[in-house]
């Protein structure tokens, strides 16, 4: 579980995060949502522990993340920032091998060979793994970063708008390899742009709008035209599909 | 690991070569008795092992640095490292000039650091993420530093002891007593091979980076220590050499990737490789005379940078 208790950031004068109260379940694919500048990506990354924490407390799987070994937080929840740029002229299957690096530390195991080439496959890059990630394309670049993430083998995953460079093809494939991991026990918190991908796959989501939580539960909870409405300032329409909420916010 | 055995034949091929060029001729010294021994151990070897190091010792600074910056066109010498550090030497020889060897270089190493982080502070503060703004903010920080060395230089009547330490290097004046401050320049080298992962991680960015249990300002202080390090001795001991730090990281990476664990020893060797063949180079074009290693350096690098830049599209 992610528990975060009257987490409050600020940057400058200006609030990001007013005084937030949280507990994320495990085993569920969680879903950020919110208009931009909500404090989504603010409060991903103080959970992920690249920004240190001003105000509050989180604790992933209960440990504190501004008091435990960041080394051991490595292995409890794996990260990847919003549009990472790795300026490195690295090859895939490099950038995924220090995806088991909190393991071992520069002398990877045949367990942790075995991981990557796992990864790779996961993520269909077998066969582009002795390429340069410079030499990719976009798409293929962020399948690279998710695959380094996931040969992390943790029990959390945190994505900040991870489809943001996927086609439509990778994109589902991301939202079934994340949903195989939950069904396999592991637990997912993104931030998710776009809200039908969230509709679609997520068990849980959190609406953010100006640094607060504006509401939070299962998607049929949530995602309806008065919640909805409120948070993004603009009519839409919610229709059912397959029992799931599907959004018409683009007619 | 071909091309390390490869660079490793040449390396050792160079220091042989190293070993029977000078003004001296070894032959006729042979003649003498116990002269020849003099100009092997006393020259010959100590200039070897002091281009060697001071080569390796550069270029995987370089990588360091560019490591730190993520940002390929920077080296030790382009981010006013070697000025402050000139500006910390000068500073001890003024106020404390019989002081102890030791903290010369502690003071020089001190004061190399502390205008690097300078930098890195004036880098942040920058709010463009244009690949070349880094390297120019850069050169007028180090511009600035070397004015002010200069300027000091001048008014305590030091000035030839600072043209010293930042003009073009040269290796003519090593001699047994006079090289050993390099050494610990290796060391430093030594210590930044052992973390070449964590270097090749923050490469990756500080989001990353974090991600993967690495604690990136701890990385960053230890990447400053080697880099203050290394430029502070090799400044020193036989002043700036620019280039090495820039062509060779760039070359290996070009070649192998950024995979630091594979590379960096590559880099260390292909640094000494180059600095001993512009030395020997120098060595030889008006022989007996020397034309300084800096600038053989400053021609093969410049040639070396712009063929760089002109393959930079085709390979992307």
């Amino acid at each position: 579980m992610i528990k975060v208790q009257a987490l409050s950031h600020r940057i400058g004068r200006a609030e990001i995060l007013a005084d937030i109260d949280l507990a994320l379940p495990e085993g569920k694919i969680t879903a950020l949502i919110g208009p931009n500048g909500a404090g989504k990506s603010t409060l991903l990354s103080l959970i992920a522990r690249l920004m240190p924490v001003q105000a509050g407390q989180i604790s992933v799987k209960g440990l504190d993340v501004a008091q435990t070994p960041t080394r051991d937080l490595a292995q409890v929840m794996a990260v990847l920032p919003q549009s990472p740029s790795v300026s490195s002229r690295l090859r895939v299957a490099e950038l995924v091998g220090f995806g088991r690096w909190p393991y071992h530390q520069g002398r990877p195991s045949a367990e942790d060979h075995a991981q990557v080439a796992k990864a790779l496959e996961v993520f269909a890059l077998t066969a582009l793994g002795p390429r340069f990630l410079d030499e990719l394309s976009g798409g293929q670049r962020q399948r690279a970063h998710l695959a380094m993430a996931f040969a992390q083998a943790t029990d959390w995953l945190l994505l900040d708008e991870p489809l943001a460079a996927l086609d439509m093809a990778h994109a589902r494939a991301l939202m079934q390899q994340l949903s195989a991991l939950r069904n396999g026990g592991r637990s997912t918190l993104m931030v998710l742009h776009d809200i039908n991908f969230a509709a679609a796959w997520a068990d849980h989501i959190v609406a953010m709008k100006a640094g607060r939580i504006v509401a939070e539960g299962p998607p049929a909870e949530v995602l309806t035209p008065a919640v909805l409405e409120a948070l993004y300032d603009t009519p839409l329409r919610v229709e059912w599909f397959e029992g799931r909420p599907l959004v018409l916010y683009h007619l | 690991m071909r091309l390390v055995t490869w660079l490793s034949l040449a390396l050792i091929t160079l220091a042989a070569l190293s070993l029977l060029v000078g003004a001296a001729d070894l032959r006729a010294a042979f003649a003498q008795d116990g002269r020849a021994a003099l100009i092997f151990w006393g020259s010959r070897v100590p200039r070897t092992l002091a281009v060697m190091l001071s080569g390796a010792a550069l270029a995987v600074s370089g990588v360091v640095m560019q490591q730190i910056l993520r940002n390929k066109f920077v080296e030790p010498g382009t981010v006013g490292t070697g000025e402050s550090a000139a500006l910390g030497l000068l500073a001890v020889t003024i106020f404390a000039p019989d002081a102890a060897i030791w903290v010369k270089m502690l003071a020089a190493s001190v004061a190399g650091l502390a205008g690097t982080a300078v930098f890195l502070r004036l880098i942040r503060a920058i709010p463009s993420r244009d690949v070349l703004m880094v390297p120019l903010v850069g050169l007028i920080w180090s511009g600035v530093l070397g004015a002010v060395v200069l300027h000091i230089g001048w008014q305590t009547d030091l000035i030839q002891l600072v043209t010293v330490w930042l003009m073009t290097g040269e290796f003519s004046g090593v001699i047994a007593g006079r090289y050993e401050l390099l050494w610990i320049a290796g060391a430093a080298t030594v210590l930044a091979l052992l973390a070449a992962d964590r270097f090749a991680i923050l490469g990756l960015g500080h989001g990353l980076a974090t991600g993967l249990g690495l604690r990136p300002a701890v990385v960053v202080r230890l990447g400053l220590v080697v880099v203050a390090v290394v430029t502070a001795m090799v400044m020193a001991t036989v002043g700036m050499v620019p280039f090495v730090g820039l062509v060779v990281p760039n070359i290996v990476s070009r070649i192998m990737g950024d995979n630091l664990r594979k590379s960096l020893l590559v880099t260390a060797l292909g640094g000494a490789s180059l600095l001993l063949i512009c030395d020997i180079i120098g060595r030889l074009v008006i022989h007996p005379y020397e034309v300084p290693v800096g600038t053989v350096l400053g021609i093969i690098g410049a040639v070396l940078f712009l063929w760089l830049l002109w393959r930079a599209p085709a390979l992307g």
